[in-house]
Order: structure tokens, then C-alpha cells, then sequence
């Protein structure tokens, strides 16, 4: 447990030396979240914006599926990130619950919803990429179903956990369905890939994708790094909200509060 | 930090019996959701001793009687029980009984839970001497909340001599009665070595021995 | 004592759920209803009946059993009698054994005795029938172990019922799969072997990981 700081002066988070546990206190958490955004938020749009100028304007077009292809430089890099956060936020809470360390847990709250939001835009760009090439909204295969599964999983935890009032009792029910969850996402997977093999009349396949030239590849990468960034800022920003939340009550928040506008940090 | 004494000057107990403590807790604190109850409890539960838990409502004297039964974890502290005693019998608030089972069904599954006796004859007897023996074989759906809680209480007669029992607002919904029934039982228990904790908001009437009170409001403030 | 426990908690879940036993046959009585609205949602015709009935039953078995799984343990923690089992010095392990396998004695066991009637409504041939009986045999106790969980996760909380069903739902679709697939398979005159064996072993996997994870949630609940 992280005592309150005593005194209304901010600690300068750099000021001791480092250890792994510097920042699971939600003080210097916050600090130096804050002082970090900006610069996330700049690479974000940065790589983002690279990205998309190589994907849609540079890459070339491809032989069989003409210029459509092109959303997959957002669907791929979705789907990754959907799964990555996934277990981001399963370990997250995991550690939370493993050393009873809140800040932990607070994090694997606020990855939760950006997670869901990467898996819908994987979902539906999946369903832009089907309806030029094979002319319907929806497919049901492998791995979309399996994006549409991990969605569910991303809603049982946030529905979970907005449930529960008793925030130390949320964080570890939250934890034990997000590792549940976790644990079970292989099955899940196998047990659709396989099912889509068996009926027959699937086979369409996401896996068709166009073979990649290197500038697709750099496209790719680019997206990636810049979801990374935007999750990385998105999710600093959730915590830093849901830590001023939980730690109201104590003088660091209060100082936060009533320091006069306009004064530095 | 206040220490609390064991009851002093039992006269009923052998000067040959040990005064070994049942349960030991040091430095308690107990957590509801974000709000800490109280903390820097010291405690401690002899053979032979009833503790009086009191304090105003929200002070905490549930959880901290959910804490030394082992159903919630203290935030901070350590607590220690005296293994050969056997396992603590806990009476919490609710009567733990199933409506649609008999009075003697269900003190039979609740002493099997716990390992106690729960043959027909000594759940009967034990029922007898609470008063419901007569209404055994009814369903607890048809017996009154004082009925109900005679059949709960009823377990505490199945406990071995000397184990710990604790006791949630154990006089309520009881007539004189059962209440004077309960007050037999406990000091018939303390003199034969076990241990008592209990909360109530009345003051549960025992003189012999003198129950040792724990103010819990007092331990709050600090 | 823990055998005892088990043999205690069980014992008196079927002796309640005979006294009540109405209550008890409920979710049969969902599964009947709800396997039967779908000749009217999608017509008589019996070639589609045919091809939809395994995952109909298999749908409609599932959520009987999550709908009825939450009073697993709520009406034990809303009257103390939770509580009671935690500290009697038994492991919470034993507790989610003993309760998933009184759940699937109430419910499980009958559902699994009324499929080969939903066979032959939907004109399913005797070994399909069979493969269908033998699949909810080995699917419903995975379902109770695994609505166990929810039941516990969601203990005491507002809409605990849909929330049990949100959260449990996503990991039951490997049972899904692998049950009516097995039908399905012996439909086209394949061995349902391989789903069957998949379905058992995922059985042993769930009766080893299930109740942990539920004496885990019950611990959390209760605390």
C-alpha cells in the first residue's frame, strides 16, 4: 500500500534512484505520465501519419485484389493490437492481484476499453476488406470469429467490473476473468479455426492476403507502432483518470485540486 | 495501543489448567471497501474467556468477527489461533438454515460442515435443550425467527469443550427464554475451558465469568 | 472430512431439489420451449431441421444451464450458509466440486435424458440421436463446472444472471463447437471420434481448472 505523500509539494519522480517499484505509486505515476503524453501523442501522429501515406499512396497495387486491399494496414495492426493488449491487461491485473499493487490494477481497467475498441476496428475493417472482394459484409471465418469471441471477452470484463462496487473486490474478480479469459483465448482460437474447416463452403479466408513487398511491410510496421503509441497514450490518460478517482481522498489530489492555475508543476 | 486484559479472576478454572490463549491477534486492521474500520487492535482469547465486542453501528464489529474466523483478511496485523482446539464455531447474523429442510435436517448438514457429531440422537439432544425439539421434523420455513435462531444456536452444544466460539449478535430474536438458555450454555462452555467472542448491542447479562469488553468505537478513534 | 463434505453438500442439494422439485425442472422446461421455437422461426422443412438440430439442442442446453446455475450459489450466500462452508476448515475446491456436480446431477443428467426426444422432433436418425446424448453427457458437466465460475464471479452483484451469462458465454464455445460438430460428423457418416475424444479431454481440462479458479472467485465474493 502507498502511504499518502505528506506534503503538497509534487515529488520530482526522478529525484530518487530508480527501482522497479519507482512508479507503482500512483503519485509518481501520475507525474510522470504527464510529462510523457505530449511526446506519445506526437509520435502516435507522427508514425500514424507515415504509415498511412505509405499504405494508401506509396505501396503498389495489388495484382488480384486492385487498390481495397489497402485497409488492411489498419486491420492487421488492429487485430495485433487487440490481442497484445488483451494480455497486457490480463498481466496487468494479474500483478495487481499477485501484490495486491492498485495501480496495477487501475492500468488493466484502462487497457480494457481501448482494447475493445481496436478489436470493433478490426472487425469492421475486416468487413470493408470483404464486401469489394467477395461481396459480403461478413465472413465467418477463423480468425474473425476469433476477433468477434475476444470482443465478448473484452465486454464479460468490463461489464464485471463496472458491477462490482467494492473497488479491491472488482480488481480482483476483473483479474481472475481477464486470466481466465487468457488461458482459454488458445482453445478458442483452435476450436474455431478447426470448425471453420469443417463445414464446408468456407473458403474465404482472410488468410489470402496479398503477398507482402517491403513497402507494404514498412506500412505495416509504421500502423503498429503508431497504435502502440495512441494505446500507450490513451490508456496513460484513462489511468491517470481513474487514479485521481481512487486517490481523492488523499493530500496529493487535494493539492492537484486547489493549486492556483498557471503554477508550474 | 490498548491491550486487552483476558477475563481476571476466574475462580471456576483449576489453577492447574494453562491459561492458553485460543486466539491471538496483534496489531488488527480491518478494511471495508476504501474506509479502514479501525486498526492497531491487540486481542487476545483464553481458555475460559468471553469477549464482549461492542461499538456503535458501522464500527466494525462484524468484520472484525469475519476477520478472526478466517472469512475476511485483516489489511494489516496478524492474527493467531490455537490449531488444536479445532475449528472455530462461527453463528454469523444470518441462521445459515435452508428453508426447505427440517429444524433437524439442517443442524445435522451444519454439524457434518464442521465436522461435529451430527448423528440424529445428538442433533435431537441438542435441539431439545434449546426448546424447538418438539418442532424437529418441521420445515424451517414454518418456524419463527426466534425458532430459527434456537436451531442455529443449537450447534454450539456439538462443539468439542474447548473450542472458540464466535457469536454474531447471537441474543437477537430470542425470547427470555432462549435467551437465559444461551447465557447457561456460555458460561457452562468458559467454565469448561472453551472460549467465547461475541457481539451484541445488549449487554448479554453474564456475570460469572465477567465477559472482558473490547470498545470498539474507542479503538477507531485513535 | 473433505469426502464427507462433498458427499454433505450434495446430498443436500438433491434433497432440496427434490422438495422443490418444480423448481428443479425449470430449466428443462426452457430447453423444451426454447428447442421448439425454432421450427417456427425457421420452418418445417425437415432437411433444415435436420441440419440445424445439433446446434439448436446444443444452444438451448447451454443456456438452460447458465440460466439456472446462478442460484448455485446465491441462495447459499444469501442466507449464511456460505459463509458456514468457508469456515468449516474445508477447501473452497471441495465446495465448487460439490456444487458443480449437485448442478449437473439437477439439471445436466435430465437434459441429457430429454435429448433423444428433441432428436426425433427434429428427425434425427438413432445414431445421430446417440452422438447427441453422448456429446451433452461429456458437454453439460464442463457447462456446470464452468457456470460454477460465473455463478461465483458474479455472486450477490445486480444482474448477476446475464452478467454470469456475458462472461461465461465466449468460454463455452470450444464445447459448442466440438459437441454439435461431433454430430454433425456422424450426419455425413464420419467417426465422431475425434470430437468426442477433444470433448472429453477439454472435460478433464475444465474439472482440473474450473474449480480453482471458482474457490478463487468464491474467496473474492465473500471477503
Amino acid at each position: 500500500m502507498s502511504p499518502s505523500v505528506r506534503s503538497s509539494r509534487l515529488p520530482n519522480p526522478l529525484s530518487n534512484p530508480l527501482r522497479l517499484t519507482t512508479f507503482a505509486s500512483p503519485v509518481r505515476f501520475h507525474a510522470l505520465t504527464g510529462a510523457l503524453l505530449p511526446w506519445l501523442w506526437a509520435v502516435c501522429l507522427l508514425l500514424g501519419a507515415a504509415g498511412l501515406y505509405i499504405g494508401f499512396f506509396v505501396a503498389p497495387t495489388d495484382a488480384t485484389q486492385g487498390d481495397s486491399y489497402r485497409i488492411i494496414f489498419i486491420h492487421v495492426p488492429a487485430a495485433w493490437m487487440s490481442m497484445l493488449l488483451y494480455l497486457m491487461m490480463a498481466g496487468w491485473a494479474a500483478i495487481g492481484w499477485a501484490f495486491n499493487a492498485r495501480l496495477a490494477s487501475m492500468l488493466a481497467r484502462a487497457i480494457a476499453p481501448t482494447g475493445a475498441m481496436f478489436t470493433f476496428m478490426a472487425l469492421w475493417t475486416g468487413a470493408l476488406w470483404g464486401k469489394p472482394t467477395w461481396g459480403t459484409w461478413w465472413v465467418w471465418d477463423a480468425r474473425l470469429t476469433s476477433e468477434l469471441i475476444l470482443l465478448f471477452l473484452y465486454f464479460g470484463y468490463m461489464a464485471l467490473v463496472a458491477a462490482i462496487d467494492d473497488p479491491r473486490r472488482a480488481d480482483q474478480a476483473g483479474a481472475l476473468v481477464a486470466i481466465v479469459g487468457a488461458v482459454n483465448v488458445p482453445i478458442i482460437y483452435f476450436s474455431v479455426k478447426w470448425w471453420n474447416t469443417l463445414h464446408q463452403g468456407a473458403t474465404i479466408s482472410m488468410t489470402a492476403a496479398p503477398k507482402m513487398a517491403s513497402t507494404m511491410l514498412t506500412a505495416m510496421l509504421l500502423m503498429t507502432f503508431a497504435f502502440w503509441a495512441y494505446a500507450f497514450a490513451v490508456v496513460f490518460t484513462r489511468t491517470r483518470a481513474i487514479v485521481l478517482e481512487r486517490e481523492r481522498h488523499t493530500d496529493w489530489v487535494g493539492a492537484l485540486v486547489t493549486r492556483r492555475p498557471g503554477e508550474q508543476r | 495501543m490498548s491491550a486487552i486484559p483476558s477475563a481476571l479472576g476466574t475462580p471456576s478454572l483449576d489453577g492447574a489448567l494453562a491459561r492458553r490463549a485460543l486466539l491471538s491477534a496483534r496489531e488488527l486492521a480491518c478494511r471495508r471497501g476504501d474506509r479502514l474500520l479501525f486498526s492497531g487492535l491487540d486481542f487476545e482469547v483464553c481458555a475460559g474467556d468471553i469477549v464482549w465486542l461492542r461499538g456503535a453501528n458501522g464500527s466494525g464489529k462484524t468484520s472484525l468477527l469475519r476477520v478472526l474466523v478466517g472469512l475476511a483478511g485483516a489489511a494489516e496485523g496478524r492474527l493467531d489461533r490455537d490449531g488444536a482446539a479445532g475449528h472455530a464455531v462461527y453463528i454469523g447474523h444470518a441462521n445459515a438454515l435452508k428453508d426447505d429442510l427440517t429444524a433437524l435436517e439442517a443442524l445435522q448438514f451444519l454439524a457434518r460442515l464442521q465436522g461435529l457429531p451430527a448423528d440424529a440422537d445428538a442433533c435431537a439432544a441438542a435441539l431439545r435443550r434449546f426448546g424447538v425439539h418438539g418442532r424437529r421434523h418441521a420445515m424451517v420455513r414454518t418456524l419463527s425467527q426466534g425458532q430459527r435462531r434456537r436451531v442455529a444456536l443449537a450447534r454450539l452444544l456439538l462443539a468439542p469443550a474447548q473450542s472458540l466460539w464466535m457469536l454474531d449478535e447471537p441474543f437477537d430474536a430470542l425470547d427470555t427464554d432462549g435467551c437465559a438458555t444461551l447465557r447457561e450454555a456460555l458460561a457452562a462452555h468458559a467454565r469448561g475451558g472453551g472460549g467465547v467472542v461475541l457481539t451484541s448491542h445488549l449487554d448479554p447479562g453474564l456475570h460469572d465469568p465477567e465477559p472482558a469488553v473490547v470498545q470498539l468505537d474507542e479503538v477507531a478513534a485513535r | 472430512m473433505s469426502r464427507g463434505v462433498f458427499g454433505a453438500i450434495v446430498a443436500r442439494d438433491l434433497r432440496l431439489a427434490a422438495r422443490r422439485r418444480v423448481d428443479a425442472l425449470l430449466p428443462i422446461g426452457f430447453f423444451a420451449v426454447a428447442a421448439s421455437m425454432f421450427p417456427f422461426g425457421v420452418g418445417s422443412e425437415p432437411n433444415l431441421l435436420r441440419q440445424l438440430a445439433p446446434g439448436v439442442v446444443w444452444v438451448c442446453a447451454l443456456l438452460a444451464s447458465l440460466l439456472s446455475v446462478q442460484q448455485l450459489y446465491g441462495g447459499d450466500f444469501a442466507d449464511g450458509s456460505l459463509d458456514q462452508m468457508l469456515v468449516g476448515g474445508t477447501s473452497a475446491w471441495t465446495i465448487a466440486v460439490a456444487k458443480a456436480a449437485s448442478h449437473w446431477l439437477v439439471t445436466g443428467v435430465p437434459l441429457v435424458a430429454a435429448t433423444p426426444l428433441f432428436g426425433l422432433l427434429f428427425g434425427l436418425d438413432a445414431a445421430a440421436i446417440a452422438t447427441l446424448a453422448l456429446s451433452l453427457l461429456l458437454g453439460t458437466p464442463i457447462l456446470a463446472l464452468l457456470g460454477g465460475l460465473g455463478a461465483a464471479l458474479t455472486l450477490g452483484l445486480r444482474s448477476a444472471g446475464m452478467l454470469l451469462i456475458l462472461v461465461v458465454l465466449p468460454l463455452t464455445v470450444p464445447a459448442l463447437i466440438l459437441g454439435a460438430g461431433a454430430v454433425v460428423a456422424v450426419e455425413s457418416s464420419l467417426s465422431p471420434r475425434a470430437h468426442l475424444s477433444l470433448l472429453g479431454a477439454l472435460l478433464i481440462f475444465s474439472a482440473l481448472l474450473a474449480p480453482p479458479a471458482t474457490a478463487a472467485a468464491l474467496r473474492i465474493a465473500t471477503e
